[in-house]
């Protein structure tokens, strides 16, 4: 999305700004899955069966009461599994848009403040990154990094930055021009404190706005990175290591190995997915999807 | 030919800074390849002896030069888990890929622009609404569930697809090699039998892969329609009488068509990203199941090349879609 095509509304207060999006059905639909997955994360641990705990079962069990998701071929009961799978994608996605946060932000508005060449640098090598298709960007830093959580967490971090360098610079050079950072620097404000204390809460709504569609995406790369090795490894449950497991047996017909798991990343993602643009549409209302 | 040249000089830095980009990641990130490649048991001589023969061991300044020289000669390194270089492996494996993205980018443009001219032309009605939920599934579907998913359903239980296993059934010739591409290559040799065998192969790994792809080209072709639409001159050709058919695809669509060209460039380089998923699950003999197989054998120099012909795969879909663009909107060349 080009930079100017994102410009900040009024910023509207808090109360207000949850009370219309409530009033947005598929936001509140969203809201729901992210809630249920949250839940279940906090929940997981009170669960019977440990989640790396093999023998909860019989191995291979289809779908039943006792375990409705099944179990996988070592016995671990996968309703366990999932549910604390998400307990570790959540904070994936969550770590992964921290560290996306806090270097595309200052990075972004370095950029479109002090403009010129070093701008201009930082901005070029914003470029770059995205010249690269984004899971393959993932994929580099994560071999790198070594195959692990971790390195997953970090390799989907670093591909975010550009996306929200990107929005900030666009927001900074539109900011700078608006009357009150002019007051600001009529009053003598340092320009660090116009910057910090008057521009980038300014910026605020479409950081959020791009954060909550980021945790769909981040999700989405962690998992797919697990799937091919190069992120969480077995037996931790993360969601993409689950289908990876159930890979082999779907031949063979035992589905719910990969069909739990597979709904659990589609709807969380749906989920951050549907609040986005929810998001979008209260906090920018020029940005409707259904424009 | 002087937009090509210039956008080609233009496209020269990026890949430059493409190239140091790489070179960057593999050497300040830990991880140490000579380590690697010696394994963890290995003796401190030997890995030093390693570290010298990739020079390493070299001031960093020289590595990157070395580097560049290296890619200059085509020197994408060695693939020790094949036993080959990594351009030999990618030479056998890229048509595989390219001709995977190729019918997905197909079917994402057959399907995607229709729907979203259809969605935009019936702005909030069913149709519209049902396409607005494909997007949104289609965003939110992890690819390799989806690509299980179809494996499951349509080879498991239906007997539609075949086993999901190669290019080409087996038992049946692959065709001649002139491009690579099976099926444009056995259809310039009139090979029919393997026609239909590549096609009924690559076509669900390609539905797989196209899927995002689809759901992003139709509602940017949406909303450029309706960008569109809303125009005077769409307003004039209405009321002068004009049949809606020829108003929506003369006038609107032949206008929208920069916004579908470009996200078309874009969505090709992230096939390439998508093809890693794709392949790994139908087992497709491409450089993204390749790669898969160099990261499990913890062999980087195949990841570091992938890397960088992913980007360029990337910025030359830009300059196809510039160009195009150009051919489409002179107001485009001239800038």
């Amino acid at each position: 999305m080009p930079d100017t095509a994102l410009q900040t509304a009024p910023a509207a207060r808090p109360t207000t700004t949850l009370r219309l999006l409530l009033r947005n059905r598929l936001a509140v639909v969203g809201l729901v899955f992210i809630a249920l997955w949250t839940l279940g994360a906090l929940l997981s641990g009170l669960s019977p069966y440990g989640a790396t705990q093999p023998g909860a079962g019989a191995l291979l069990q289809g779908p039943s009461l006792a375990h409705p998701f099944g179990t996988d071929n070592f016995g671990r009961d996968l309703l366990t599994r999932v549910l604390a799978g998400g307990r570790i994608s959540l904070w994936t996605g969550l770590i992964a848009i921290a560290i996306s946060l806090l270097i595309g932000v200052p990075l972004g508005a370095f950029a479109g403040f002090v403009r010129g060449r070093a701008g201009g640098l930082v901005m070029r090598l914003m470029d770059m990154l995205l010249a690269f298709p984004s899971l393959v960007l993932a994929m580099a830093i994560a071999a790198a990094l070594g195959p692990g959580m971790v390195s997953a967490m970090v390799a989907v971090g670093i591909v975010g930055i550009p996306e929200f360098a990107r929005i900030v610079h666009g927001q900074v050079l539109s900011l700078r021009e608006r009357d009150f950072v002019e007051a600001g620097h009529a009053i003598g404000l340092p320009g660090s404190s116009i910057l910090i204390r008057h521009i980038v809460p300014n910026a605020l709504a479409p950081i959020l706005v791009r954060a909550t569609l980021g945790m769909g995406y981040a999700i989405l790369t962690a998992a797919s990175l697990s799937f091919i090795g190069l992120g969480a490894q077995p037996p931790d449950p993360e969601w993409g290591v689950l289908i990876s497991d159930g890979r082999g047996y779907i031949i063979s017909g035992e589905w719910w190995m990969t069909t739990f798991p597979g709904l659990a990343i589609a709807t969380s993602i749906l989920g951050f997915n549907l609040l986005g643009d929810g998001l979008r549409d209260v906090l920018d209302p020029r940005l409707r999807t259904s424009k | 030919m002087n937009l090509v040249l210039r956008r080609v000089a233009a496209m020269l830095p990026a890949l430059i800074g493409v190239v140091v980009c790489i070179f960057v990641l593999t050497r300040v990130l830990p991880g140490d390849p000579a380590r690697t490649l010696a394994g963890d048991q290995a003796d401190p001589s030997v890995v030093a002896k390693i570290r010298t023969d990739m020079g390493l061991d070299q001031p960093l300044h020289l590595q990157l030069v070395r580097y560049f020289a290296d890619l200059l000669h085509g020197n994408l390194g060695f693939a020790w888990h094949t036993g080959h270089s990594v351009a030999s492996d990618f030479a056998s494996r890229l048509p595989a890929t390219v001709e995977l993205a190729l019918v997905a980018l197909l079917i994402a443009l057959v399907a995607g622009v229709p729907l979203g001219v259809i969605s935009a032309t019936r702005r909030d009605r069913p149709v519209d609404h049902a396409g607005r939920v494909f997007s949104l599934l289609g965003a939110s579907m992890p690819l390799f569930w989806l690509g299980l998913m179809v494996i499951v359903v349509f080879y498991n239980k239906l007997g539609w697809a075949p086993a999901p296993l190669g290019r080409v059934a087996e038992g049946i010739n692959p065709p001649t090699g002139i491009t690579g591409l099976y099926l444009v290559d056995s259809l310039l040799t009139g090979d029919f039998v393997a026609f239909r065998s590549a096609l009924s192969h690559i076509i669900w790994p390609a539905l797989c892969l196209a899927t995002g792809s689809t759901a992003i080209i139709a509602r940017m072709t949406r909303s450029a329609m309706l960008e569109v639409i809303g125009q005077d001159y769409v307003r004039t050709a209405v009321s002068k009488g004009l049949k809606p058919s020829v108003v929506t695809l003369k006038h609107a669509l032949w206008n929208a068509a920069p916004v579908i060209v470009t996200i078309s460039g874009l969505q090709f380089g992230q096939l390439m990203g998508g093809a890693v998923i794709t392949e790994t699950v139908f087992t497709w003999p491409g450089i993204g199941s390749y790669v898969v197989q160099s990261v499990l054998a913890t062999d980087y120099a195949p990841v570091q090349a992938f890397t960088l012909v992913a980007a360029v795969v990337y910025l030359a879909a830009n300059l196809v879609v510039d160009l195009v663009n150009a051919r489409l909107d002179p107001r485009i060349a001239d800038a």
